[in-house]
């Protein structure tokens, strides 16, 4: 068999791949050093005090205090390095760079969906530039599934019940493995796929052989499908709230509380209404769970999200043409979620 | 009086007595028993069933990942034998294991009681893990459970089509009889302590089973709760952990985990406990820090409690608690090297013998600290993002629990065993056996490390080409560990008859159960002993045991 069909290490394809890997060489290096030099005592001791005739009895020794004390000391002291270094680690994991590029991926028993905001669907694909920051939002239609990237030294665990957000940094191009990594029931192992890193001009020729419009331009479609708009009107007449800028937003509920308008609000505001009603309206608007499946859940996000575009409210007449220019063009939702934050 | 030689307590002639095993015969004399040590027996007969059943399970699985298609198993069944190898192992032979079978045995003689305080509970015990069994055994022949040992909802409780009621159920009774060998155990310690036998006089191996029990008493009504809530979920349809039904799945973790992290000290502080023993007679010392390792137990215990969400650090909490929990994993990591680094100490002008039993401990205390160090990688955050859920976590708790509590419980079966059959095992072949099962172990589990930093997720009944020849590697290393398991099986059982006997101390060791004859009577000692040495302090016990034969 041929050495390269036998890799040892891991394609390092991410941003933070090589922070991974430096930690994990630091950990072999550090634990593998005291685990090996205790080895070596315990098999120098073992053998030079092996029984023979003149030590069938032990002597015995007390231990001097500072031995023990030293032993406790020092190990968490090196503890600390490793948890600090794992936490740095982490946090450059978890924190999404502004300027990322939406995705919406879907686990599904057995196969990864995945939506792109200009429109583009793949299963068990996905198509990303290189040195492009992307965001995954996703979300399970059944079980616990988990998204991972090894190559890119990153998983996160798909729910059933809300929105999670994961993001990588490809930098270097090729084909790189997705698995699915939370058991998921038959057919676990095959929940497998493909990502695609490519140079930023072929991605732009990917991007341009897209289908039926943009995902918020089905999200418009499905949110008068669903007779969305004879509540959520444009102006403030409607029996439902204005959507209008309300993305990423401060909400005040009827019980005071204020929450921030985000994805898994949004969510929830669509499967279980009744769960947080906007102060001054009242609980009228039915479920629609069972009836929004998760692909149609992401295309009404987006449509929310575009919606959202805008700074501040606007007089209703102008938001309508915000609106329509809004639909049908491709978003750019990476800067949304931060805008208009107090 | 005189004071004994170590040759007078090694080699006094056994009297033909009557002991625990022929004062009486008949299959009820068994099937009823009372007595501490027949229960020992029978949990070693049903312990040992279950782990070759779960045995034959990693088998067929390391077979099936031979070739990175799945060819020799269907997708489900591959699954069904990872979740039954999961099940069979952990609550029916490595939770009970050490406790019932060793601790059962020895905890009441190393106390100089005449059995544990409750005798009834015990057998009751026994049989509470018995109907777990038979409902275990059941669902694997009516077709057997797919949902892995951890359950998750909402797999379990909603898409699942095994049976996972069943499971589910025989978990919850072997629960109860896990509580009730941890509250025997409590209250044993407490109240039947021969004369002389205070805390600090205690071996080792009885502080561990006494940290034991307390996780056993606290955490395991946690696990019946929990499996409780999810049979009412898939059976009534309650909302608990489903999304569909307005629960949360997420719950279900940290609850399975409230029980299953302590889980795993009920499982390896017990084996610490044989290293303990073990270590003190193999090198005819008293171990190094006898406090810091008595009190280490105690905090393995407590911590074990703060740790659960460790497992969850991708499963969707918040970045706060991904971090408390990771800082107070590393906590539960220091008393753990306590251990390590007494034992080693210990081993300082010593006297140490390379028999069997203590083989075994040195190769536990090399798997044991791989086991921790690598628990250590885990609960560094941004390392656990890559590497959970993966090879490098299979690995990892391989290692502490078949490296760890696996080679413990064989040195303290080859350490006790002629205390309970009154037979040497042949030295020889056990050596043989401690090698095979070490180098074994190690071919089979250390590729799985690489495995897991390759990405390779756990789980899986396929896999990437790129990933065959360590998993190769693995598969050769899992027959050479079916071996060295097998090997004992077979001399022991023929060391039975053809062995030499064994006086009642043929390891000049010290303690309360060498101070009785091989096998003990039925009440354990001829007369209550009294206990005026220190713990493993050989000069005071020879004295004590020199007093004794003159009277």
């Amino acid at each position: 068999m041929m050495l390269s069909d036998f890799p040892l290490w891991p394609e390092q394809a991410s941003s933070v791949a090589g922070n991974v890997d430096a930690l994990f060489i630091f950990m072999c290096v550090v634990c593998g050093g005291v685990s090996l030099l205790t080895f070596i005592v315990i098999f120098t001791l073992a053998i030079k005090y092996r029984r023979r005739p003149d030590n069938e009895l032990a002597q015995d020794q007390e231990p001097p205090g500072w031995l023990e004390a030293g032993w406790i000391i020092l190990p968490f002291f090196i503890f600390m390095v490793m948890f600090v270094w794992g936490a740095w680690v982490y946090f450059r994991l978890q924190r999404v760079p502004d300027d990322a590029l939406d995705v919406y991926a879907t686990g599904k028993q057995w196969m990864w969906k995945f939506q792109h905001p200009t429109g583009q669907r793949e299963i068990n694909e996905l198509h990303v530039p290189v040195n492009r920051p992307v965001r995954i939002t996703m979300a399970s239609e059944d079980v616990i599934h988990s998204l991972f990237f090894p190559a890119f030294r990153t998983k996160m665990d798909v729910l059933p019940n809300r929105y999670r957000a994961m993001w990588f940094k490809a930098t270097k191009v090729g084909r790189y493995h997705i698995f699915c990594a939370e058991y998921c029931g038959t057919l676990h192992s095959g929940m497998i796929g493909w990502v695609d890193v490519m140079e930023p001009t072929d991605y732009q020729r990917w991007l341009a052989g897209g289908p039926e419009g943009s995902l918020a331009s089905q999200g418009e479609k499905l949110f008068q499908k669903y007779a969305c708009n004879t509540c959520h009107t444009n102006d403030a007449t409607g029996r439902g709230p204005v959507l209008i800028g309300l993305y990423g937003k401060p909400v005040e509920l009827s019980d005071n509380r204020i929450v921030t308008a985000d994805d898994n609000y949004i969510r929830e505001s669509i499967l279980n209404p009744t769960a947080k009603v906007v102060k001054g309206f009242s609980p009228i608007m039915p479920t629609f769970q069972g009836q929004v499946n998760e692909d149609d859940l992401i295309k009404l996000l987006a449509y929310v999200k575009s919606l959202g575009a805008q700074k501040t409210f606007v007089p209703e007449v102008q938001s309508q043409q915000k609106v329509q220019e809004h639909s049908g063009s491709p978003l750019n939702p990476g800067a949304l979620p931060n805008e208009g934050k107090p | 009086m005189t004071t004994a030689t170590l040759h007078d307590v090694r080699f006094i002639e056994p009297e033909k007595t009557r002991n625990y095993i022929n004062h009486d015969y008949g299959i009820f004399s068994w099937l009823l028993t009372r007595d501490h040590k027949r229960i020992a027996i029978l949990y070693l007969f049903s312990v040992t069933i279950m782990f070759i059943l779960g045995g034959f399970f990693a088998m067929m699985m390391r077979i099936e990942l031979l070739t990175p298609e799945g060819d020799v198993l269907t997708s489900d069944t591959y699954n069904k034998f990872f979740t039954l190898h999961g099940v069979v192992m952990i609550f029916f032979f490595l939770i009970p294991v050490i406790p019932a079978v060793l601790g059962n045995f020895i905890l009441p003689i190393m106390l100089g009681a005449k059995d544990l305080a409750f005798p009834r509970i015990n057998l009751l015990s026994w049989y509470l893990y018995i109907i777990a069994a038979a409902v275990g055994l059941y669902v694997i022949i009516v077709g057997g459970v797919d949902t892995g040992w951890t359950f998750y909802t909402p797999f379990s409780t909603q898409y699942s089509n095994t049976h996972v009621l069943g499971t589910t159920f025989a978990g919850f009774v072997a629960g109860f009889s896990s509580i009730l060998t941890g509250l025997n155990f409590m209250v044993t310690i407490h109240r039947m302590r021969a004369p002389g036998l205070t805390w600090y006089r205690l071996p080792l191996f009885v502080w561990s089973m006494y940290a034991t029990s307390i996780v056993q008493l606290l955490a395991t009504p946690v696990l019946a709760i929990t499996l409780v809530m999810l049979m009412f979920e898939r059976f009534f349809g309650v909302g608990i952990f489903d999304p569909a039904l307005g629960g949360d799945p997420v719950l279900f973790q940290h609850m399975f985990w409230f029980y299953s992290h302590p889980a795993v000290y009920i499982m390896i502080l017990p084996a610490m406990g044989v290293a303990s023993e073990v270590v003190a007679a193999f090198t005819r010392k008293k171990i190094f820090g006898y406090k810091f390792v008595a009190f280490s137990s105690l905090a393995i215990a407590f911590l074990g409690f703060l740790v659960w969400a460790h497992h969850l650090f991708v499963a969707g909490i918040s970045v706060y608690s991904a971090l408390i929990f990771a800082f107070l994993s590393y906590f539960v990591a220091v008393p753990s090297a306590i251990k390590v680094f007494n034992w080693t100490a210990t081993l300082y002008k010593a006297s140490v013998s390379w028999q069997t039993p203590m083989l075994y401990i040195l190769g536990f205390i090399g798997l044991f600290t791989i086991g921790g160090v690598t628990g250590l990688f885990l609960a560094a955050l941004g390392l656990d993002i890559h590497v959970t859920d993966t090879y490098f976590v299979v690995a990892h708790f391989h290692y502490v629990m078949v490296g760890g509590v696996v080679m413990a419980y064989l040195a303290g079966i080859h350490y006790w065993w002629p205390k309970i059959t009154g037979r040497m095992y042949p030295e020889w072949w056990a050596r043989l056996a401690a090698l095979l099962v070490f180098v074994g172990f190690n071919l089979t589990f250390l590729p799985q490390f690489v495995l897991g930093y390759l990405g390779m997720p756990r789980r899986y009944h396929a896999y990437a080409p790129e990933f065959q020849v360590l998993n190769v590697m693995s598969s050769a290393g899992a027959s050479v560990l079916a071996v060295g398991y097998a090997l004992p099986l077979f001399y022991l059982i023929w060391s039975l008859k053809g062995s030499r006997k064994a006086g009642p101390n043929p390891w000049g060791a010290v303690g309360l159960e060498w101070a009785t004859t091989s096998p003990p009577p039925k009440e354990n000692f001829h007369e209550t002993p009294v206990v005026t040495w220190e713990a493993y302090d050989y000069p005071q016990f020879l004295a004590a045991m020199g007093e004794t034969q003159n009277v």
